[in-house]
């Protein structure tokens, strides 16, 4: 159906306000459900073994005292679990990492699985199995594991026909950069590292699985994309894809790591096998080893600079860390690295990078908050040595309506200089500083995705909504959604209700990700909604008996135009439900769409940290968040967004970091140790929403749940150089970094 | 696992003393219960002391004061005098974990979990603390420092059970301080501490007695340092002094927490800024 | 396993329940006495999730033995509001938008409560390192220390 998405720049009566959300109250009284608050008749505990080594033949597993053991009812390993994925080795490598076949692929990678009828008759199961393991050498830097000599991860990956751990090298930009740096008056060139981190989510991975004798199943599962976990559990178990069935619960957060499928295709295993509902929640230190953390990185950065700011030159050599199986990490680094400039000359080269680490997965703007701290720190030195305010030197070189970013398209209206400006002419920017104080910014870019959506809207008989969406709500998506729908409709918000259909119940949608949920399903529920109008127009012409050239829809009811019946009453939402047994049965409106043009997003940020330079601890006393927004639905959760991203940044620039002992070990698998911030450890986070429309969604909506952690890790880096001094390339900016790097300077 | 609650030490020293498989005394349960969900350890028996009344009260006598082994960090917090008398002591039982773990952890609980990190450690040790052991053959008292030997290790004997712990008579002008540093500001173990307790005579430090955490494999009662600042009023060179002697006290080890150079050198500004605290809680300048 | 009979007041509400002796009471509340708003996020005490009160004291469930439950009085999420009325700090949660996911949002309001029960007019300050034993990963806390605010002081014009 082919849709017309362009911006009409309307005026909006609900859109934009600060509404309740729907899920609110049930989530203030405890009644959410959640992945583990799920039970079944009969169900089992399912618990898992997981490898103690980094990298591990599995000689042999041997299962049969645990299977004899009173009460339990299903042992399964990678021998439950054949590959059925018929030469894709995207999908085998799905498989591999929820069970490991030949080789145990990083510490923690699941080995087998039980099921057993409660936790303690499971856990002693689990001590049971012998596994018989021989080490193999490891390798958990990304840098090592580009070295020659370096382990193989994966033995089917080569380069140039030799087994190497780098799985792929992507190239962008355009211009000659050779000779953009012959033309600059001042060339900076830096090497950064970040270490790996996780996203957090404070609900641990959980699902009910339920696999009956015929064939069909059901799941329940936190997750941000229920019908992706249907596609691949019913690929890798062999099931129908209609047959299994896949709730999604509430989420409690995912940020990108809830996006893969972990233990769910085992614990439809163990169902299967036990032929009883088998549940598996997974502790704490099983979602840092055995989930998806993001990559850690080593940039290189060179940018080159006239000076009178004008840069002529910039490049970058980007190397992810995607843990033990292939993925773009790299490349999405690649293509975000330089995407907030204008740039004649500029190339970027991303490396991805295997080593014996659990598999990346993407975490809220995967990839591009790295490529940024190396990219905009180095910006801040290339403003110092030709003597310019960092603000005024991003501002010369911004992108804007028809640069050809590096990555490849040429931008429509973009926010990046219009954030700038913001920031320039924001209070923050004047507050005076004390004694170890700094300030910094920096900017950001996410692309922000479309996909597949498919929504239903269903108007009851006394007239309020039902709105189907199977975009999973991680953040308030159902409160937008509602007020989207309340808008087309003209009709109160109160009177829509929005619903995550099951997989059985509604056409496939992709994942919550990318910042593509308000997106996409906002776009389809304008159109569900325009589509429910049509059926109600025809309803009224047929009540009144006019032609449906003469009924228009405005303010939430029918009316009859044209000189013959305009003085007919109008006909509302309400009444033409009421009517709509005997004028043709209920009215739905129903739309699928792949939502393309999802709007590309800036954000500039402003930080002020305070240094203790005897301990290298740093405080944030101070952070502002500026973001294009493109239409912000529910402004709250944008807010929300903006905060939260920021928050994460901030984490991940002080103190979060997945530490690996020499054994290639995770040593810190566990809130204690892997340091989230907590709540004393920040001040407010204010916002500042603009509105720069997509051009390519009705409302002008773009995403906004991903770009404010980008900016974040560069603009404490620079606040902390600003404060004290130093200029800190390696991220987490810990105390005892800190301290090492003024220690160092001063001597 | 069995769960025993009994309503005496004597009992709770005999059901330990009797136990033939592993035993474990259950105060706050902050540590106790994390180890047995992370698998490090797998009770037969669990000894909730929480019903002895004799662990559960503060009280103050002419010759000091006594504080049940299950009174929790927040009950310390709400007893005022405590607070006024010790409130290094205090301050660095609240800063075990949050509010949450406040209502359960206690000071003898974070003594025998036997960490070179714990908080209430180095504050007691400076405040000349005495743990109230009893036992099979009665109850003997026993200087705070004496406990742990190493991590995770204890002097206790099998069936020995700490009561009480008692703090001395507080003579006047005297304070006492303990800071931590950990990366975040609530919620970490931490990376280096340092307790100091001291009494004026005059302005000019009498005694003094400074205790670092997280730097050896117990906590460190460093003489050197309190010899640093008795017979001054706290001044710049004898703060040097102090934290010179911290630092040279130090034997850490690198980890996930912190490297042996963090630690060294942090210690040393830690016990300066402690010193500064207690000095000025004595009445000093 | 063996259990022992547990026999607690939950929410006001006389309740018995049977457990292993070395069960948290967290698994109890939620797996014997089905009151899931009591969330765990790690087991270990770290993250506030679990958050009850014991007898009057805030605590993490995850840290309590079920056994330890005998004879004692819970309050959980589920007994927070009066009746169908929500209480302060559950109407501002919603209308603040202080919370996105949701999941840390019973042991904050759990805790939030014990912080104004004790302390009707806290700074930000106290109120942001009352609530440090609570993890949230989607706000920011932004939003949530306002709610909080605007229940102290919704609460203290009631008084």
């Amino acid at each position: 159906m082919g849709h017309d998405t362009s911006y009409t720049d309307q005026e909006f009566k609900v859109v934009g306000t600060r509404v309740n959300r729907p899920d609110g109250i049930d989530k203030v009284t405890g009644r959410a459900r959640y992945g583990a608050d799920a039970y079944a008749p009969g169900q089992l505990v399912g618990l898992f073994l997981r490898s103690p080594h980094a990298h591990a033949r599995i000689k042999k597993i041997d299962t049969s005292r645990a299977e004899k053991l009173k009460g339990v009812k299903a042992v399964v390993t990678s021998a439950d679990l054949p590959d059925l994925t018929d030469g894709n080795r995207g999908l085998l490598d799905i498989l591999e990492n929820c069970m490991a076949r030949d080789r145990a692929l990083y510490d923690g990678h699941a080995v087998a699985a039980v099921a057993a009828i409660d936790r303690q008759t499971a856990k002693r199961a689990l001590k049971l199995i012998k596994v018989t393991y021989q080490v193999l050498p490891h390798v958990t830097d990304v840098d090592e594991a580009m070295k020659p000599d370096a382990p193989i991860v994966q033995e089917y990956v080569a380069t140039d026909g030799l087994p190497s751990n780098v799985s792929q090298v992507n190239q962008f930009g355009h211009g000659d950069v050779d000779k953009g740096f012959a033309e600059a008056d001042v060339i900076v060139e830096k090497s950064y590292k970040t270490e790996q981190t996780h996203q957090g989510y404070i609900e641990p991975h959980a699902c009910l699985a339920s696999v009956s004798p015929d064939g069909s199943g059901e799941l329940w599962v936190t997750t941000q994309g229920h019908f992706g976990f249907r596609i691949n559990c019913a690929q890798l178990l062999g099931m129908d894809m209609a047959k299994l069935k896949v709730t999604a619960s509430e989420i409690g957060g995912g940020f990108g790591g809830k996006t893969h499928v972990w233990v769910e295709p085992v614990a439809l295993a163990l169902s299967r096998k036990a032929n009883r509902p088998v549940k598996v929640v997974m502790d704490r230190d099983e979602v840092f080893k055995a989930t998806g953390p993001t990559c850690s990185t080593s940039v290189d950065i060179k940018i080159g600079a006239k000076k009178d700011g004008t840069i002529t030159a910039a490049s970058a050599v980007l190397r992810y860390q995607n843990g033990a199986f292939p993925a773009i990490w790299g490349m999405l680094g690649a293509m975000t690295s330089f995407a907030c400039y204008d740039l004649k000359n500029v190339k970027s080269v991303g490396y991805d990078v295997l080593c014996n680490r659990p598999k990346v997965a993407a975490y809220r703007a995967p990839s591009a908050p790295m490529a940024a701290f190396g990219v905009e720190s180095t910006m801040d030195l290339v403003a110092e040595k030709i003597g310019m305010n960092p603000v005024d030197f991003r501002i010369k070189n911004a992108a804007k309506e028809g640069t050809l970013a590096s990555y490849g398209p040429t931008y429509g209206p973009i926010g990046i200089g219009p954030t700038l400006e913001a920031v320039k002419n924001h209070p923050h920017m004047r507050a005076r500083l004390g004694k170890n104080q700094g300030r910094g910014m920096a900017c950001g870019f996410w692309f922000n995705f479309g996909g597949q959506t498919c929504t239903d809207l269903n108007i009851g008989l006394d007239g309020s909504v039902t709105l189907t969406v199977g975009t999973v709500d991680v953040g308030g998506s159902r409160a937008s959604l509602c007020l989207i729908a309340a808008e087309e409709l003209g009709i109160p918000y109160e009177q829509v209700k929005a619903n995550v259909a099951d997989t059985a119940s509604l056409g496939h949608n992709d994942m919550t990700e990318g910042s593509r949920g308000t997106f996409s399903s906002g776009m389809a529920t304008i159109f569900a909604a325009r589509d429910a109008i049509e059926v109600m127009r025809s309803r009224a012409a047929d009540m009144w008996e006019i032609p449906l050239d003469d009924v228009i829809w405005e303010d939430g009811q029918a009316k009859a135009v044209g000189k013959k019946h305009g003085n007919l009453p109008t006909l509302s939402l309400k009444e033409i439900a009421a009517k709509s047994p005997n004028t043709g049965g209920p009215i739905a409106g129903h739309n699928e769409v792949v939502a393309d043009n999802a709007g590309v997003s800036f954000a500039s940020h402003i930080c002020d940290v305070e240094v203790d330079p005897e301990t290298g601890a740093t405080k944030v006393i101070r952070y502002t968040v500026v973001q294009d927004a493109g239409k912000a639905i529910h402004p709250d959760y944008v807010e929300g967004q903006f905060q939260g991203g920021a928050a994460q940044g901030i984490g991940w620039a002080l103190n979060e970091e997945y530490i690996y002992g020499d054994d290639g070990r995770l040593q810190n698998a566990g809130f204690l140790d892997y340091r989230i911030p907590v709540c004393s450890d920040l001040p407010f986070i204010d916002t500042k929403i603009l509105e720069i429309p997509n051009p390519t969604h009705p409302y002008g909506v773009r995403g906004v749940g991903e770009t404010s952690i980008v900016p974040p890790l560069a603009a404490i880096g620079n606040a902390v150089s600003n404060a004290v001094g130093v200029r800190m390339d390696h991220i987490p900016m810990s105390p005892p970094r800190i301290l090492k790097a003024l220690e160092e300077q001063n001597s | 696992m069995r769960y025993e609650a009994p309503t005496s030490t004597k009992e709770a020293a005999a059901l330990l003393a009797k136990e033939k498989g592993k035993a474990y005394i259950l105060a706050g349960g902050t540590d106790l219960i994390v180890q047995m969900k992370t698998g490090l350890i797998e009770p037969d028996l669990m000894v909730d002391i929480k019903h002895i009344q004799a662990m559960q009260t503060i009280t103050t006598s002419a010759s000091g004061t006594r504080i049940g082994a299950s009174v929790t960090g927040a009950e310390m917090g709400e007893n005022k005098r405590l607070k006024k008398t010790w409130p290094g002591v205090v301050e660095a039982t609240n800063l075990i974990g949050s509010d949450q773990i406040q209502g359960r952890c206690t000071m003898v609980g974070n003594l025998c979990n036997g960490s070179p990190a714990a908080d209430s450690v180095p504050a007691m040790i400076a405040a000349r603390a005495k743990a109230v052991v009893v036992g099979k053959n009665g109850r003997r008292t026993v200087a705070v420092e004496k406990i742990v030997t190493g991590p995770g290790q204890t002097s206790l004997a099998k069936g020995e059970v700490i009561e009480a712990i008692t703090l001395p008579k507080r003579p006047a002008r005297s304070g006492d301080a303990y800071l931590r540093f950990i990366p975040r500001t609530e919620m970490d173990i931490a990376v280096v501490s340092a307790g100091v307790n001291l009494t004026l005579e005059r302005g000019v430090v009498k005694t003094a007695r400074i205790v670092l955490g997280a730097v050896a494999p117990t906590a460190v009662l460093v003489p050197a340092a309190a010899r640093a600042i008795i017979g001054t009023k706290l001044d710049d060179a004898a703060l040097e002094k102090l934290a010179a002697a911290c630092s040279a006290a130090c034997n850490p080890i690198d980890d996930k927490r912190g490297t042996i150079e963090y630690r060294t050198k942090v210690a040393g500004v830690l016990g300066r800024r402690a010193a500064k605290i207690a000095y000025q809680r004595a009445g000093g300048a | 396993m063996a259990g022992v009979l547990v026999s607690t007041t939950i929410n006001g509400d006389a309740v018995d329940f049977a457990c292993p002796q070395d069960e948290t009471l967290l698994d109890s509340l939620r797996d014997r006495v089905g009151l899931t708003g009591v969330k765990e996020g790690c087991g270990t005490g770290d993250c506030g999730a679990c958050s009850i009160t014991l007898d009057g004291r805030l605590v993490c469930s995850c840290l309590v033995l079920g056994v330890e439950a005998n004879g004692r009085e819970i309050t959980t999420i589920e007994g927070m509001a009066d009746g169908n009325k929500l209480h302060p700090l559950q109407k501002n949660f919603i209308e603040h938008a202080a919370l996105q996911c949701g999941i840390c949002t019973p042991g904050f309001l759990v805790a939030a409560k014990a912080l104004l029960d004790r302390n009707s007019n806290p700074t930000e300050e106290e109120i942001r390192y009352a609530l440090a034993g609570n993890l949230c990963r989607c706000t920011g806390y932004d939003k949530i220390v306002r709610a909080v605010q605007a229940s102290a002081k919704e609460m203290r014009r009631k008084r």
